[in-house]
C-alpha cells in the first residue's frame, strides 16, 4: 500500500553520516592533511580562493577536503563562511607594479623593461603522464635566480599608453570614493566597470573561458594580444582610521592579465588599442585571461561597437557567471515538484481529453457523410 | 552579537549578523509599503544552496525571534526533506519552537503551497521564490521588465494569456499564475498551484516573498486585493478533482497523485499534511 515520503528527518541524518564516510574513504589509506592540499593541490586552492572571494589558503584547503575535491562545492563552502565575516574596511588598491614576480610574459614585445620571466608554467611541458610521480620519493629542489625585490616593473600597457597607442585605463571608482561591493549590495544594471570586474573575478572559470573563447571564434571578436601576464606576490595595505596612514597587513599572490585589443576608432577617438583586464588570486592564468577577454567584450557599448554576441551582453554574462548560483538553481530541480507537476497533469489530461473528443466527433461526422 | 547558545558562539542569533538583518528588514518595510513591487536587497550567501529557499530563509531569519513558532512546508508537507532541513536549520540557529500546525505557527515558511487552513491576522507567511519577475519568461532582460513595471505596461502578459486561449481554448497556465496586486503591480505568487491563488486575496496574514538568488523581496500586506489575471469571457478558475483524498476524504483540498503499483494504479491524497492529519 501507500508509502509516503516520510521520515525525512532520519533519512537526512543517515545521508549526512554516509557522505562523511564517503569523504574519508578507505581508512587504510592515510588521511589528507590541509597542508598537503595547500602545498600539492595549490592550484585548486587558488581557484577556490578566487571564486570564493576569500584569500585564505587554509580555509580553502579545508573546503576542498570537506567537498572531496568538488571545487564548485568548495567555493560554495568558502563563500558561505565568508559572508558571515565582519568587514572592517577597504584596502588601498593593490599596486601590481611592485609585484615580486615569479613569472611575467608579454605576447606583444620580444623584450620589455625588466625582461620576460618564464617562471613555473605548464605551457612547455609535454603532456606525458609522469609515472615517476606514482611512486613516492623526494625531488631535487629547482635552482632559482636571486630576486631583486627593489626593482619596480612597469606594465607593458603603461609604456604603450605613453605614446597614445593604448587608451588610458577605463575609469573605475575615483580616489576616496567608497568601493562598491557586490557581496553586500544587489547587482543593478547597467553595472559600473568595478562591479562588472568583481562579478567576473568571482565568476566561474569554465563559463568565462567558454565566453572568452567564443569572442576569439568571431562572436564579438576584438583581436586580443597578451600585453602582459604577471604572477607573484604583492603587499596589501590598509589605512586604519586611528593611524591615518597605510600599513602593510599581508602579502598575497595574484595573477594579472592586461589584454591589448584592436579598436577601429570612433567619431571622437582615433584608432588605438584598448584594454581588457583580468585579476585572480594565486596562479590562475586561464582565469585571468578569460576574464580579460570578457571584460573587453563587455565594453562594446562604451566603445560604440555593435554588441550582438553573447560575450558582449552584460545582462547575459553577469547574471549567469556565478557558479554557486547556477549550481544551486540547476540542482534545485532535485527537490520535490509534486504540486506543480500535479497541476500540469490535471491540465494536460484535460487538454488531451478535449482533443480526443474533437477527433471522435470528426470521425463520426465523416462516417455519417 | 554572537550568541553563545548557537554553534558554540560562532554565529549570530538566526545566523545573519544584525546589520544584514536590518538591511533585510528595511527591504521588507519598503516591500510592504509598495505591495507587489520587487525590492532589490543585498542577498547574502546562505549555508543552503541557491534555489533551495535562500530568499525565504533570509526573510525568516530577519523577522524571527525567540517567542516565534515556526512551521516549514514544502509542497504542502511538513515532512519533505527540504522542509525538514530548513526547520532543523532554524531550530539550531534561532533556538525557536517549531510546529506542523498551521494554526499554532506565527511564521510559516513555504515552498509551492499555501496551507488549506485559512491564515489569520498576526500570522506571517514567507514564500520561497525562484524567479520573482512574473514577466521573465516573456522578457528575459531585467532592464526591460523594470521599465514595463514602472509604466504598468502589461500588454505582453495579457497577450500571452490570450495566445494560450487561442491555442488551447483556455488559459493553460497552472502554477505561478500571475496576479495583479492592489491594482498596480503584476506579481509572481511563486510556483504555487493556481488552486492557491484565491487564498492570497485579502488574506488577513502578512505575505512576504523572498528570492535569494535573484536578490529581491516583495510583499502583500494584510487585506490587500490580489486578483488572478483573466478575461471576462474566460474567467479564472482553479483545478478540481473527481477523486477525494484516500486518507481523510477531503474534496476541497489540493490533491497529490501517487502511483501505487506497477500497473500504474493511482491514489490521491491531500498535499497539505497538517490539514489531512487533523481531519482523519
Amino acid at each position: 500500500m501507500y508509502v509516503a515520503v516520510k521520515g525525512g528527518e532520519t533519512a537526512i541524518a543517515h545521508s549526512l553520516d554516509l557522505i562523511a564516510d564517503k569523504r574519508r574513504g578507505d581508512r587504510a589509506v592515510a588521511e589528507l592533511s590541509l597542508e598537503q592540499i595547500d602545498q600539492q593541490l595549490g592550484l585548486a586552492v587558488d581557484r577556490v580562493m578566487t571564486e570564493g572571494s576569500c584569500y585564505d589558503r587554509a580555509l580553502a584547503a579545508l573546503a576542498i577536503k570537506q567537498a572531496r575535491g568538488d571545487l564548485v562545492e568548495a567555493i560554495f563552502l568558502l563563500r558561505a563562511y565568508r559572508t558571515t565575516l565582519p568587514r572592517f574596511g577597504d584596502s588601498v588598491p593593490l599596486d601590481t607594479t611592485s609585484m615580486i614576480v615569479e613569472r611575467r610574459i608579454s605576447g606583444t614585445f620580444k623584450d620589455i623593461p625588466g625582461g620576460q620571466v618564464l617562471g613555473p608554467t605548464y605551457d612547455y611541458t609535454h603532456r606525458l603522464l609522469d609515472f615517476s610521480l606514482a611512486a613516492s620519493g623526494e625531488r631535487p629542489q629547482a635552482p632559482t635566480a636571486p630576486v631583486d625585490s627593489a626593482q619596480a616593473l612597469p606594465r607593458v600597457g603603461d609604456i604603450l599608453e605613453r605614446d597614445g597607442l593604448l587608451e588610458p585605463p577605463p575609469q573605475g571608482s575615483s580616489e576616496g570614493e567608497k568601493a562598491e561591493d557586490l557581496t553586500r549590495q544587489p547587482l543593478t544594471l547597467p553595472a559600473s566597470r568595478p562591479l562588472r570586474l568583481q562579478n567576473l573575478a568571482r565568476g566561474d572559470e569554465g563559463f568565462l573561458l567558454a565566453l572568452g573563447y567564443s569572442t576569439q571564434r568571431g562572436y564579438g571578436n576584438n583581436h586580443p594580444f597578451v600585453g602582459e601576464i604577471r604572477f607573484g606576490g604583492v603587499p596589501v595595505s590598509f589605512v586604519p582610521e586611528e593611524l591615518g596612514f597605510a600599513i602593510e597587513i599581508a602579502d598575497i599572490d595574484v595573477t594579472e592579465c592586461d589584454m591589448v585589443n584592436q579598436f577601429a576608432g570612433s567619431h571622437d577617438v582615433p584608432p588605438q588599442f584598448t584594454r581588457g583586464y583580468g585579476l585572480a588570486f594565486g596562479h590562475a592564468e586561464r582565469k585571468a585571461m578569460a576574464m580579460a577577454l570578457v571584460d573587453r567584450a563587455l565594453r562594446a557599448e562604451e566603445l560604440s561597437e555593435s554588441a550582438s554576441s553573447p560575450a558582449q551582453d552584460e545582462e547575459f554574462v553577469l547574471a549567469h557567471s556565478d557558479n554557486v548560483e547556477a549550481s544551486g538553481f540547476v540542482q534545485h530541480l532535485k527537490l520535490p515538484h509534486y504540486v506543480d507537476f500535479q497541476s500540469e497533469l490535471v491540465t494536460v489530461r484535460a487538454l488531451r481529453q478535449e482533443v480526443e473528443q474533437r477527433n471522435r466527433r470528426a470521425a463520426l461526422d465523416q462516417a455519417a457523410e | 552579537m554572537p550568541d553563545s547558545s548557537i554553534e558554540g558562539g560562532a554565529y549570530n542569533y538566526a545566523y545573519l549578523d544584525e546589520q544584514t538583518k536590518r538591511m533585510i528588514r528595511r527591504a521588507i518595510l519598503k516591500a510592504v509599503a509598495v505591495p507587489g513591487y520587487q525590492v532589490p536587497f543585498g542577498g547574502r550567501e546562505m549555508p543552503l544552496p541557491y534555489g533551495w529557499g535562500t530568499g525565504g530563509i533570509q526573510v525568516t531569519a530577519a523577522i524571527i525571534g525567540r517567542d516565534d513558532t515556526l512551521k516549514v512546508i514544502d509542497q504542502g508537507a511538513d515532512d519533505t526533506t527540504n522542509a525538514v532541513s530548513i526547520r532543523r536549520f532554524f531550530a539550531k540557529v534561532a533556538d525557536v519552537a517549531t510546529t506542523t500546525s498551521t494554526e499554532k505557527a506565527t511564521i510559516t515558511q513555504t515552498r509551492h503551497r499555501v496551507p488549506e487552513t485559512p491564515l489569520r491576522e498576526g500570522q506571517i507567511i514567507v514564500f520561497q521564490v525562484p524567479i520573482p519577475e512574473p514577466l521573465r519568461m516573456l522578457e528575459p532582460r531585467e532592464t526591460e521588465t523594470r521599465t514595463l513595471h514602472a509604466l504598468s505596461e502589461y500588454g505582453v502578459m495579457q497577450v500571452s494569456l490570450y495566445e494560450s486561449i487561442a491555442r488551447f481554448g483556455r488559459i493553460a497556465k497552472t502554477y505561478n499564475y500571475p496576479v495583479m496586486v492592489n491594482d498596480r503591480y503584476i506579481m509572481s505568487p511563486s510556483p504555487i498551484p493556481k488552486f492557491d491563488n484565491p487564498k492570497l486575496d485579502r488574506s488577513p496574514a502578512l505575505q512576504l516573498y523572498g528570492a535569494g538568488r535573484e536578490k529581491r523581496i516583495y510583499a502583500v500586506p494584510p487585506y490587500t486585493p490580489v486578483k488572478s489575471l483573466d478575461f471576462d469571457d474566460h474567467p479564472f478558475e482553479v483545478e478540481s478533482w473527481t477523486e477525494c483524498c484516500a486518507l481523510c476524504g477531503s474534496r476541497e483540498s489540493f490533491l497529490d497523485e501517487m502511483i501505487v503499483d506497477d500497473a500504474g494504479k493511482r491514489m490521491f491524497i491531500c498535499s497539505d499534511t497538517d490539514w489531512c492529519e487533523r481531519r482523519r
